[in-house]
């Protein structure tokens, strides 16, 4: 309304991306295929690194140019990559079981993106930055990721949940704060690196030790099975 | 005195342009399927050929079989006079609600399901009753649409609303992008587009508009084309107004309304271009995964909501 | 105040000429409907002169208790009530003498009906015109009593017992509910009279206590979801033209209840308040209208109907209270227009329709739609007046439903006046949750006109009927007009709401007239305009151009009547339209997990009938239930059954047990004095 209007043309810009990433959070939800999870997934970091980018331009801060780059290259192109030659090598090209009642897990999203707004007014009060909205929203996203993990069977599809968590708080950091210390932004970065190579060493394991990936089957490694 | 004239010609402007976005959509179809196509306006010709046709009218049937394509049409040629084409603050569009406009649709759809069901066929049960059914899910989406759009523009009359947002400039609304993109959905479901409806098809199991009319013919048939093709011109400007309404004319002058006559041309030969495309693209969806094609449009309308709630306001 | 206790009088003097009256003299008949529709004339006249003046009237009559005698008072809020009742007696009383000549020869005596039907109309007057609790309660019992009577007036059949026993159970039940929260209010104002209670003081705590009882009790009578099971069973029990009292009528009385109650007598509202009738309206018009479309028995799916429009009543309340309590009276006062409003629109719309199904069934003796077909040729002034009560209930232009419907979206727009950002992001998915429900009932619409009057007759009875008699036609044509008038002069009807909102509310529509009487606009006309006479001018001059050409068009191009489209299979035949199942499969496919559904197919393949055939016989039965009896009215009678057995511990049989609870009940007592 009003304070959309007077808001400069590139913070109205950081909301689009906003709304776009919490989209993307959503049809992360929605995808039941591994390759196209993966999409979404490098997507989203793509419009991380167009959002750091913009609040670059837009605050004046150039370290921040440096930070989209990195996200550029290591979200939305190394990690996914890794990613998909994971799920080509272990072969899990898809959910074993349909999502169950889709509709219901969206509606559910949209509570979770309700009940995160409500959450953070608080927060918002004190925050003085003119994107201080976008803190509910980054909220939001992070607990989209654990609704996806929560409701997946499949390992690979909780890597990418773990990975959409990390991206809500990347926003957070970016949009409502106008992003982190150069030292703490290559150090997350590094360290979801290492996460993912680790990850593929662990499922190779898994797959070797259940014969599946499919976490529910985790309960096989109970000692006490008849 | 000349407002009423403008309206009344805008009016008939509408009506008679309608076949010719038609022809112009089918046009671009069949290039893009490098098939040959019809000249663009081969619908006028049909019209006028189904015109001059005798009537054949199933023994079964009561008067509202043939009561029902004049209300279908009237209706259409009602909302079609309120809606803004060429020019704003004209004398017809104080009734331009859109939850108005939402009720006329629904008027012409129920007697024509009526109708439907009047000759007492099974083709006209099943069209009658998946017409309905699509309808009814893209009820609420077509709301949250209206619902995010009204609070934004803080009124729901067309014309007020694109003053409003002629007078704030170019402004990058979050909530805008999603309703718009659910309206485009929803449009497409209503109006018997691919992908929930084919209107090209001869195969009766997979029709859902088509079903209804089977039963008609000659002047009655044309009637009911008509109305479909003022519905799809309709959604399109209702689109054009809510998003892209510049160009549109403030004032009465003839160069207003001539710049507004071109700008409303162009930017509905671009919106038949992009659901050309978009029909050549998908492929026509079965009738039950329908309800989760318009669960997304909703979904679409209920983060539009969201975004203004969240991100827009203070 | 004479003409309005004057109402009451002539509703109790038809009762007593009805129980007077022999079985077969049809003067008898004439005379019980003639004080009928005098006393509904009385209640129109008295309801219409409250609107219109500014102040109430008062009355004290020495009945009931001796230090108690009953306060009467008619303000505006029951002086609309008043005329709401009278405007569907007038019809009733039309309607009424055709119908029930049916009943003279039947086997319950037609005198029970008549005596009970007056005394439920009086009960109804004298609720609304009630002043303290007292005279309340006891208009409220005779109200319940007598439909209970009415509704088992066919007693023959175990269902019609089944049916009345569940309504006066859930009557009684409810009745206590809002005997409690009077209880409530007069403990804490010391006094049974309204005027104490309003000028009492009400702690948050007990307010809540008392809006809960009153949201249970008037929510229970008025069948809100969950405790709607007895209008799907007691409606159709019912003779038509009670059903459509009850319907049309006794709901509203209901409604009238809560408004009192919540509005008037409950000095502070709460905003809980307001999201909890919200809730619960709009659940109630969701599931009651999904309900419906799975019925075929045309009553029951009309009951169901009811369920989904006091749904969207009270959802129009629960706005109302929202915005009252978050202190925007004139948003406050366009919530409870548009309930308002809605209210008199279904009792008119709803009356209608049963009255079309009464002549139905007068006609025909089928209640099932998969039985009936192509009564628009047997039947025309009945299919045309079911139509435009079907259209009417569908909230389509320009008739009166979609004018309420289109009042309460206003309302739902407004909520960017309030400030809490989480109720602004919920309100919005109530208000695609209403869209979503006007949506399903016309399309239940189309399949009730569609299967009833359209196309082939499916069975004997049907392919028979004739047209119903001149009352029974005037009654329907009647309530017909009403809806169209209402329809296009809204501004009127919001002029003549404007003293109630104002007494309730402190506030009103301040501009809803400001462009004249042509153009309702209930914000402001830069937000919103509707002009209902503008549309219906359209319309006609649409329907005039058309009909023009159509003239010139039909000489030279004549009509020519032949067999529909068959694909060269051949003749075809009423089983092979579309039923009234059929025509709901896809929504049953697609909200599946709101029905119980309970779907077999068996196929049994009988012997080889040939050489090389097998006849095989198929069957397909399908059953769909409420869900409410599993998730809410089975547990709770489990519950009580517990309780109960519980309870019977204390009952052992021996003696000494017994004394021992005497002996302990008198030490307790002992204690407790010093």
């Amino acid at each position: 309304m009003h304070a959309l209007d007077a808001l400069p043309l590139y913070d109205q810009a950081i909301l689009v991306m906003a709304a776009l990433v919490l989209f993307s959070a959503f049809a992360l939800l929605g995808q039941s295929r591994m390759f196209s999870l993966i999409t979404v997934f490098a997507w989203q970091g793509a419009l991380l690194a167009i959002t750091s980018a913009l609040v670059a331009f837009s605050t004046g801060q150039h370290h921040l140019y440096i930070s989209a780059a990195l996200t550029l290259a290591l979200k939305a192109i190394l990690i996914p990559w890794m990613l998909t030659r994971m799920v080509t090598h272990l072969g899990v090209r898809q959910e074993a079981e349909a999502l169950g009642r889709p509709a219901l897990v969206l509606l559910a999203g949209a509570a979770l993106v309700v009940f995160s707004y409500y959450v953070s007014l608080p927060i918002v009060h004190l925050s003085t930055l003119v994107t201080r909205n976008t803190i509910g929203i980054s909220l939001a996203i992070v607990l989209l990721s654990m609704l996806l993990m929560i409701t997946r069977r499949q390992a690979m599809s909780q890597v990418v949940g773990f990975m959409a968590i990390e991206n809500g708080l990347f926003f957070a950091a970016v949009a409502s704060t106008a992003g982190m210390p150069m030292i703490v932004e290559l150090g997350i970065a590094f360290d979801v690196l290492v996460a993912a190579v680790l990850f593929g060493v662990f499922f190779l394991h898994l797959r070797d030790t259940i014969d599946s990936l499919d976490v529910d089957r985790l309960n096989r490694l109970n000692e006490d099975v008849d | 005195m000349i407002e009423w004239a403008l309206a009344i010609a805008q009016t008939l402007l509408f009506v008679t342009a309608a076949p010719l976005l038609a022809g112009w959509i089918k046009c671009c179809r069949c290039h893009l399927q490098n098939r040959a196509a019809p000249m663009v306006w081969q619908p006028y010709r049909d019209l006028a050929r189904l015109f001059g046709k005798n009537v054949v009218v199933a023994d079964t049937t009561s008067w509202l079989f043939r009561l029902a394509p004049y209300v279908v049409f009237g209706a259409a040629v009602l909302a079609a006079s309120v809606v803004p084409l060429i020019a704003t603050h004209l004398p017809t569009n104080a009734i331009a609600d859109v939850i108005v406009l939402v009720g006329f649709f629904a008027l012409a759809r129920f007697v024509q399901a009526l109708a439907a069901l009047d000759a007492g066929t099974a083709f006209g049960g099943m069209g009658a009753s998946r017409e309905m059914t699509v309808a009814s899910l893209a009820e609420p989406a077509m709301l949250l649409v209206v619902f995010t759009f009204s609070v934004t523009a803080n009124t729901t009359n067309l014309s007020t609303a694109i003053d409003h947002i002629l007078a704030s400039g170019l402004v990058l609304r979050p909530s805008f992008i999603f309703i718009a993109v659910a309206l485009l959905m929803v449009a497409v479901a209503e109006t018997g587009r691919v992908p929930v409806d084919n209107p090209a098809t001869h195969l009766e199991l997979t029709m859902l508009h088509e079903a209804m009319i089977l039963e008609y013919g000659g002047r009655h048939l044309a009637l009911v084309e008509w109305a479909g093709q003022i519905k799809l011109m309709l959604y399109g400007v209702l689109f054009i107004d809510l998003f892209v309404p510049w160009g549109i004319a403030s004032q009465l002058s003839w160069a207003a309304a001539g710049t507004g006559l071109v700008a409303v041309a162009a930017k509905l030969a671009l919106l038949g271009l992009v659901l050309a495309v978009s029909e050549t693209l998908v492929a026509k969806m079965r009738l039950f995964r329908v309800p989760g094609y318009l669960g997304f449009a909703f979904l679409l309308g209920l983060l539009g909501m969201l975004s203004h709630v969240i991100l827009e306001v203070g | 105040m004479t003409l309005a206790l004057l109402a009451p009088l002539l509703a109790m003097a038809s009762a007593l000429a009805g129980a007077l009256a022999p079985r077969d003299a049809p003067a008898g008949r004439l005379l019980v409907f003639a004080l009928l529709g005098l006393s509904g004339l009385a209640s129109i006249a008295a309801g219409v002169l409250a609107l219109a003046g500014d102040g109430s009237l008062y009355a004290r009559l020495p009945l009931g208790l001796p230090w108690l005698e009953w306060h009467l008072r008619l303000d505006g809020l029951s002086g609309f009530f008043l005329a709401l009742i009278g405007a569907v007696l007038v019809p009733v009383s039309l309607f009424g003498p055709g119908y029930t000549r049916a009943f003279a020869h039947g086997p319950s005596h037609p005198a029970v009906l008549h005596l009970f039907t007056g005394l439920f109309v009086a009960g109804m007057q004298l609720v609304v015109l009630a002043d303290d609790a007292f005279v309340f309660m006891v208009a409220w019992e005779i109200m319940s009593l007598a439909s209970y009577f009415l509704v088992a007036f066919e007693h023959q059949h175990a269902a019609n017992r089944r049916a009345a026993f569940l309504y006066l159970l859930m009557a009684q039940v409810g009745a206590l509910a809002i005997l409690l929260g009077f209880g409530v209010l007069s403990g804490l104002s010391g006094a049974f009279s309204f005027d104490a209670m309003r000028a009492s003081y009400q702690g948050t705590g007990w307010a809540n206590v008392a809006f809960a009882l009153a949201l249970a009790g008037f929510g229970m009578k008025a069948g809100l979801m969950p405790m709607h099971a007895w209008l799907p069973e007691a409606h159709p029990a019912a003779p038509s033209h009670i059903s459509a009292l009850m319907s049309g009528v006794m709901l509203k009385i209901a409604v009238y209840g809560f408004v009192r109650f919540a509005f008037d007598l409950l000095s502070q509202p709460h905003w809980g308040w307001g999201v909890a009738t919200l809730i619960i309206g709009s659940v109630s018009a969701l599931l009651g209208v999904l309900y419906a479309l799975m019925q075929h028995d045309l009553k029951r799916l009309l009951a169901y109907h009811s369920v989904e429009n006091i749904g969207i009543i009270f959802i129009g309340l629960g706005l109302s209270l929202l915005f009252g309590a978050s202190g925007a009276p004139s948003l406050a006062a366009l919530g409870l227009v548009a309930a308002l409003y809605h209210t008199l629109n279904h009792a008119l719309f709803k009356t209608l329709l049963f009255f079309g199904a009464g002549a139905i069934l007068h006609s025909t003796h089928e209640r099932d739609m998969e039985h009936m077909g192509g009564l628009i040729h047997r039947m025309p002034t009945t299919a045309l007046c079911f139509l435009i009560g079907c259209i009417s209930i569908s909230a389509l232009p320009p008739f009166n439903g979609f004018v309420s419907e289109w009042l309460t979206f206003q309302a739902f727009l407004q909520v960017s006046f309030l400030e809490s950002g989480a109720l602004r992001a919920m309100l919005p998915f109530a208000a695609a949750m209403l869209a979503l429900t006007g949506a399903l009932a016309a399309a239940c619409f189309v399949k009730v006109f569609g299967v009833v009057f359209l196309g082939l007759p499916r069975s004997r009875h049907v392919r028979h009927a004739r047209e119903v008699d001149a009352g029974m036609r005037a009654g329907q044509i009647l309530l017909a007009a009403s809806c169209l008038v209402f329809g296009v002069l809204p501004t009127f009807v919001i002029d003549a709401i404007a003293p109630v909102t104002r007494a309730l509310l402190g506030g009103e529509l301040a501009n809803a007239t400001a462009s004249g009487w042509l153009w309702l606009t209930p914000v402001s006309p830069q937000v919103a305009s509707y002009s209902a006479p503008l549309v219906l001018a359209g319309i006609a001059l649409a329907g005039l151009a058309i009909s023009i050409t159509r003239h010139h068009q039909r000489r030279i191009h004549p009509v020519r009547r032949s067999p529909p489209w068959d694909c060269g299979f051949g003749a075809l035949g009423a089983r092979m339209q579309y039923t009234a199942t059929a025509f709901a499969m896809p929504i049953r496919r697609i909200f599946q997990p709101v029905w119980h559904v309970r779907e077999a197919t068996v196929r049994n393949a009988a012997q080889a009938a040939g050489d090389n055939e097998r006849a095989v016989t198929v069957r397909h039965t399908l059953h769909i239930d409420d869900r409410a009896w599993d998730l809410f009215y089975e547990p709770f009678a489990r519950g009580i059954q517990w309780t109960a057995r519980q309870a019977a511990r204390l009952q052992t049989g021996r003696i000494r047990t017994y004394l021992a609870h005497s002996f302990i009940t008198l030490l307790v007592l002992l204690w407790v004095v010093t």
